[in-house]
């Protein structure tokens, strides 16, 4: 029966709210989910709409919302006790291969919302985790803090030069590869397309096995209506939104 | 003999060879080219695209769909690029398709009777094997009024409307119109556009529904109302297609909650010639496809059955039965 309810709305309600920096808060749900992280939730505000979000989080829930847009404004206008219904969890989310070797996690914007959740999973699971979080400027990094309490190794980049290396995430790559405690490199990336491409042809000529949170116009999320379609015919919300290489120049279709 | 043992899925639709009796639904991945190949590789053996009308529309905003427990529900609003720009995606897949072996099944709507013809001779430049007529989208009421399924008269006035647009090309497309689950008596509609030139029926489209969120005290599509389709259908979809095997002898495209191979050979029992698959996407991915032709080969297999053609219309009553083995 739970089965068969996947596909509902269910209501949870805001628990606490964390800022994380001028345009972007966490919502803490007061229940869990079992998800991997790289799933995604379709959020649903009655009268409002409904859109994808990663989960940054699913024991309790955490959405990481970024203010840019309508929806995500009325989400940020969400108080403690206020409800938001989910459905979901939708997807193929990050797989770890094993065994357990040196994970390169590379965020750019808000795509390190579901990093963070992965580097918890992937710690408890024995692995080695860096990370490289780029953003445009000081202010819109996102979950630094956060990471390092983990234990994961950061590398910084701001396009500004503000703080870190300046210029793009992909611009740390090496150093954070040279850097790595262990040989078994595995990347796993999340954050706008034109990062996940320039990460993708990277690991393609370094040889390293790469995951990435593809993201793309999302309507039904259930396989069906063909919106959220990227490359020759992958469908970002049942084959994604984590594929194993560029899914608009490679994965040719069998 | 032999043949049938190395391809028992093999069967015919009008002039068509189809290596299997599974055709991708109208409206499911159908949105470009690359997608319809998709569903052809993973073993549909006819592919039918998206509707397409007269002019683009961006379809209804969020919720459009969701699995509500005993089926999905969508209201995508019709979301199409139009009928020109449609017309290069069919011409593209069908140039996808064509080293595959599989047919393409254009689909069009439009708000009156003339602009139906209008949208069948552009999207006919595109040569589709088969154009596929939607009188029976419950998503767009409001706009074009009641579907043109619901009325005997209206069915019969579009489907003219269609031939006539078709009639001075070259090598016209045959035509399927595809019928609306609630009307009182489906099997009216089905003679009705049979006499007006159907060359053959798709039954049946969604079943108009809504879902309501308790706790928001709100209908949860945008649209607030949309069509039903999955396993909830499919006793609604045999039910139709049952009806029509006995009033017509033309085709039947049989579409309503296959998701099982022995789904598929039920909708071939009640009387359809081939079987539409939509929401087993959904259940099952891509590859629903695939895993359906296997099951219903096993099925076939062992109650000794050698061909589609062997299950066509066993569960109609038994006049009926060899009347539609005759003719379809
Ligand atoms: C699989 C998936 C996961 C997602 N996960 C998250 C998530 O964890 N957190 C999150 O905040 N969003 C996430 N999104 C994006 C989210 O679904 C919405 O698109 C976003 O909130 C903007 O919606 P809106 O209605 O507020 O603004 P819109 O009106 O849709 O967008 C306003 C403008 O901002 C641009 N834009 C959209 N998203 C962003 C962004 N994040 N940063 C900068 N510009 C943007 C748009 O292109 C547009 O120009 C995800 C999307 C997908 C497909
Ligand atoms: C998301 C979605 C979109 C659809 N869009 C169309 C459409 O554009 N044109 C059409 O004729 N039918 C459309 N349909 C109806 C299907 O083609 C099919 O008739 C119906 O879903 C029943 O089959 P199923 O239970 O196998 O899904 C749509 C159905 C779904 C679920």
């Amino acid at each position: 029966m739970s089965e068969a309810l996947a596909g509902l709305h269910r209501p949870y309600r805001v628990a606490s709210i964390r800022l994380e920096n001028a345009a972007t808060r966490t919502l803490v749900l007061d229940r869990s989910l079992a998800a991997d992280p790289g799933q995604f939730v379709m959020a649903w505000l009655p009268d409002v709409g409904e859109k994808p979000f990663s989960l940054a989080g699913a024991d309790p829930v955490c959405l990481t919302v970024a203010a840019v847009g309508p929806f995500s404004r009325a989400l940020h206008t969400l108080a403690v006790g206020d409800r938001i219904w989910l459905r979901g969890p939708l997807g193929r989310g990050f797989a770890p291969p094993s065994p357990a070797g040196h994970a390169l996690l590379v965020g750019g914007g808000y795509g390190v919302a579901p990093l963070r959740f992965l580097a918890e999973r992937l710690l408890a699971a024995g692995w080695h985790v860096s990370a490289i979080v780029g953003a445009r400027r000081a202010a819109d990094l996102l979950l630094v803090e956060a990471l390092a309490a983990l234990g994961v190794r950061l590398w910084l980049t701001t396009e500004d030069g503000s703080v870190g290396l300046r210029g793009l995430a992909t611009d740390a790559f090496d150093a954070a590869l040279t850097a790595a405690p262990e040989a078994r490199t595995t990347v796993f990336a999340c954050g706008p397309v034109g990062m996940l491409a320039a990460v993708a042809a990277l690991c393609r000529t370094r040889g390293l096995p790469v995951q990435l949170a593809w993201e793309a116009h999302m309507r039904c999320a259930v396989g069906l209506c063909g919106s959220c379609e990227v490359g020759a015919g992958w469908l970002t919300c049942l084959d994604g939104p984590v594929f194993p290489c560029d899914p608009t120049v490679a994965l040719p279709m069998g | 003999m032999h043949d049938r043992t190395k391809a028992p899925l093999a069967c015919d639709f009008l002039h068509l060879r189809l290596r299997s009796p599974l055709v991708l639904a109208s409206g499911i991945i159908g949105t470009s080219p690359t997608l319809l190949a998709r569903a052809a590789r993973s073993g549909a053996g006819m592919v039918t695209a998206k509707s397409c009308g007269p002019t683009p529309r961006a379809g209804h905003p969020n919720p459009v769909a969701l699995d509500w427990g005993g089926g999905l529900i969508n209201a995508i609003g019709l979301t199409n690029p139009g009928a020109e720009h449609e017309a290069a995606l069919l011409a593209e897949a069908k140039r996808l398709l064509e080293p595959l072996g599989v047919p393409l099944v254009a689909s069009i709507f439009a708000g009156t009777v003339a602009e139906f013809g209008q949208v069948a001779a552009v999207v006919a430049q595109a040569q589709p094997d088969l154009i596929e007529v939607n009188i029976s989208c419950p998503n767009v009421g409001d706009e074009f009024g009641t579907p043109f399924a619901g009325l005997p008269e209206s069915a019969a006035a579009v489907t003219d409307a269609v031939r006539r647009a078709l009639a001075s090309l070259p090598q016209p497309p045959p035509v399927s119109v595809k019928l609306a689950p609630n009307v009182p008596d489906i099997a009216r509609i089905a003679r009705a556009v049979a006499e007006a030139g159907a060359d053959a029926i798709t039954a049946v489209n969604t079943m108009p529904g809504m879902v309501i969120d308790a706790e928001a005290a709100r209908p949860v599509l945008a649209n607030r109302v949309g069509g039903i389709s999955g396993p909830a259908l499919k006793p609604v979809a045999l039910r139709a297609v049952y009806e029509i095997a006995q009033a017509v002898d033309l085709p039947i495209i049989g579409t309503g909650g296959v998701l099982t191979g022995v789904d598929a050979a039920e909708m071939l029992m009640a009387g359809a010639t081939v079987v539409g698959v939509g929401s087993a996407v959904w259940y099952r991915g891509v590859e629903a496809f695939a895993q359906i032709n296997a099951e219903l080969q096993q099925f076939m297999a062992a109650q000794g059955y050698g061909s589609v053609a062997e299950l066509r219309g066993l569960a109609l009553p038994p006049a009926a039965r060899e009347r539609r083995c005759a003719h379809v």
